[in-house]
């Protein structure tokens, strides 16, 4: 799937610092990623791994510092720890709000979730999915919406050993494609994705 | 544009998914407005009196039991965060919510307005001042609902506190709502209420939505 | 001049800042107030209408001036909290609704004590009384809201919020009393035709003034204490923090 060109090719971080309630948990934190590759953020739970990718994305303002060539909304998808699929509503209609939220009306649902494995739950409500199913279809929302920046909060949370094979060759490709992933995990990423680069986050 | 209508009809297509849900308000100002009657003896002046008022209080308690759903289910499926990072500016969005909950849950009540007028004893032309004051002051009791909504949701020892942050914001458009009714039931001028609570309603729908959205993203933080 | 501002925005200066101001504050304060209170009390002549019960405006005017005036400076505060995410201004917010919501339920507790002996009743339910009982819901939102969130810095951008969405209602208050019939007096002193020709005659004013300024100077004092006070928990983490307990 064809891969929009980056709007700018780098995300530069410089003094980055991001707080959580009272406290700092990452102080002058500086780093950059480029086209093509995807970062893994690591670090033990609590070390500030998801405040982090919550700035980054835009979700959040940093407590000081400067993020320069911040993907806009068009440019980027967010994979939080929930799925921001509504349980009523099957993965079939969560999908196609997305995509019209974002003006996308003929954007491929059904394929998207063909790919994840959902084919046939896709009319099913999502309340009635087990975890992993559901987290699949939140994953079918990033092959939908084809867009060149990832930012990914623990997404293996959930899946099992299939699943994560299918988010490796998701990564792989989104890497190979142009595309760049900001993944926060602290397990480590699953063999086969290529471009990967950790950054440790130590409390 | 697009995006808010999205947003538009799904909020229509999830109260259809639960309709339980979505009929609850109504069938709740229906008891509170038909069991005043039964309180009072049947033809008792005092009744239509009271009628404003009680239709009045009536449509606020009902918008108070659907307000507090509005934002939380969002928040906690993760789709607030998403509507929050998409492209379509937060108050659009936020607005497209709260005209569908206004849809689903106040325009039944406009509609329901002149037969319980008529129930409590009102007189034709109240009866007209009284629907027209609520579909002019409905759409305020729910975008204010909203706003205070949208700042308790992220709250996590909100207890009983939206009734409190909702009172103050909506006791304006009760006064001038049932103060209309009153006036055209003694055969006053009603227009200065109305007009006001014409200015509440171009006021709080333009102007709210950013409040809310700012809210909102505090929630998230 | 910004860079005092901007300096006076950082937690340990203005802590510095108010300790040496708020004694001050609070001295003038004692002063006028006493002098306003006894001018009032002894000094001016009794009303030819209402004869000694008028005394309590030298209570219940600076009250309800005041219950507007923190509103509006939650408000400010609030503004300034939400674009420029400065800590001290959250502080302000946070800080300045107890303050308002007491000297608010001062103004209609003492408004109601003074409707008995000259309206007959100790309520209306008029523009005026309605908006300003309004006002002390607004405040008690405001208090609860900031109770209600665990994250201090997320409670005080909803009070923020709050502040900037309720401020509709302190001109309300203000013009109420020319906008619809209302029993209570229209304003006396803060129009345009008050200023002119003054409705209150000078030595009744004096006190008023006198007492006014004392309030406002006590209400500094006390913003300011409880702002240091909250600042203070707020960074009890930080070692300038810990060396001022300690000391």
């Amino acid at each position: 799937m064809p891969i929009p060109s980056l709007q700018v090719p780098r995300l530069q971080v410089s003094g980055l610092a991001v707080a959580r309630g009272d406290r700092n948990v990452v102080e002058a934190l500086g780093f950059a990623v480029a086209a093509g590759e995807i970062l893994h953020i690591r670090g033990r739970n609590g070390a500030g791994k998801t405040s982090l990718l919550e700035v980054l994305c835009g979700l959040r303002t940093p407590a000081a510092g400067t993020i320069d060539g911040q993907p806009d909304a068009e440019h980027r998808h967010w994979l939080g720890h929930k799925n921001a699929l509504n349980p009523a509503l099957s993965p079939d209609e969560n999908l196609r709000f997305w995509c019209a939220l974002s003006g996308h009306v003929d954007a491929d649902v059904g394929q998207a979730l063909q790919r994840v494995g959902l084919k046939a739950q896709r009319h099913r409500p999502c309340g009635s999915l087990s975890t992993g199913q559901r987290r699949r279809a939140a994953l079918a929302r990033l092959l939908a919406l084809p867009r060149p920046w990832w930012f990914l909060d623990e997404p293996l949370a959930g899946l099992d050993h299939a699943g994560i094979d299918l988010l490796a060759e998701l990564l792989d490709a989104h890497g190979r494609g142009g595309g760049a992933a900001l993944v926060t995990s602290h397990q480590p990423l699953p063999q086969g994705v290529a471009g990967v680069r950790t950054l440790e986050l130590r409390s | 544009m697009s995006a808010a209508s999205a947003v538009f009809r799904r909020e229509l297509l999830l109260a259809a998914r639960r309709p339980a849900e979505w009929a609850q308000p109504l069938v709740f100002y229906a008891i509170v407005a038909l069991l005043f009657p039964l309180g009072i003896e049947a033809h008792d002046p005092a009744l239509k009196v009271f009628a404003p008022a009680i239709v009045w209080v009536g449509a606020l308690l009902a918008a108070l039991l659907g307000v507090e759903r509005i934002f939380r289910g969002d928040l906690e499926d993760g789709t607030l965060e998403q509507l929050l990072l998409a492209d379509a500016p937060a108050p659009l969005l936020v607005a497209a919510k709260l005209g569908a909950h206004w849809l689903l849950t106040a325009l039944p009540l406009v509609v329901a307005a002149p037969f319980l007028g008529i129930a409590l004893g009102l007189e034709p032309l109240a009866v007209k001042v009284l629907t027209l004051s609520l579909l002019l002051g409905t759409p305020t009791l729910m975008f204010t609902g909203g706003f205070a909504a949208a700042l308790t949701v992220g709250a996590q020892r909100a207890g009983i506190l939206l009734p409190i942050l909702v009172l103050p914001l909506m006791t304006p458009a009760v006064i001038f709502g049932g103060g209309a009714v009153r006036a055209a039931a003694s055969g006053l001028s009603f227009d200065a209420p109305l007009y006001f609570l014409g200015a509440l309603l171009a006021l709080t729908v333009t102007l709210l939505p950013f409040a809310t959205a700012g809210a909102l993203r505090n929630a998230i933080e | 001049m910004w860079t005092w501002f901007h300096q006076l925005a950082s937690p340990p200066t203005f802590y510095r800042f108010a300790d040496v101001l708020a004694p001050w504050l609070l001295g003038l304060a004692a002063l006028l107030i006493g002098v306003g209170v006894y001018g009032g009390l002894f000094l001016a002549p009794p009303d030819y209408q209402q004869g000694d019960a008028f005394r309590i405006i030298y209570v219940h005017v600076p009250a309800a001036a005041l219950s507007l005036s923190i509103y509006t400076l939650m408000a400010v505060a609030g503004g300034i909290a939400l674009i420029w995410r400065m800590k001290l201004a959250e502080v302000a917010v946070v800080a300045a609704a107890p303050v308002g919501a007491s000297f608010t339920a001062l103004a209609l507790l003492t408004g109601m004590l003074w409707g008995k002996p000259t309206w007959g009743a100790y309520w209306v339910w008029d523009a005026r009384l309605t908006s300003e009982l309004v006002l002390l819901f607004l405040y008690a939102g405001v208090i609860g809201l900031n109770q209600a969130y665990a994250d201090p810095r997320a409670g005080a951008r909803a009070c923020a919020w709050l502040a900037l969405v309720g401020v509709i209602n302190v001109p309300i208050v203000h013009f109420s009393v020319t906008w619809w019939n209302s029993l209570h007096q229209g304003a006396s002193i803060l129009s345009v035709d008050g200023i002119r020709n003054p409705k209150i005659s000078g030595d009744m004013l004096w006190p008023l003034l006198v007492s006014l300024g004392g309030f406002y100077l006590f209400f500094g004092a006390v913003w300011l204490r409880r702002m240091q006070n909250e600042v203070l928990w707020r960074e009890r983490n930080a070692r300038w923090a810990q060396q001022t307990v300690a000391a």
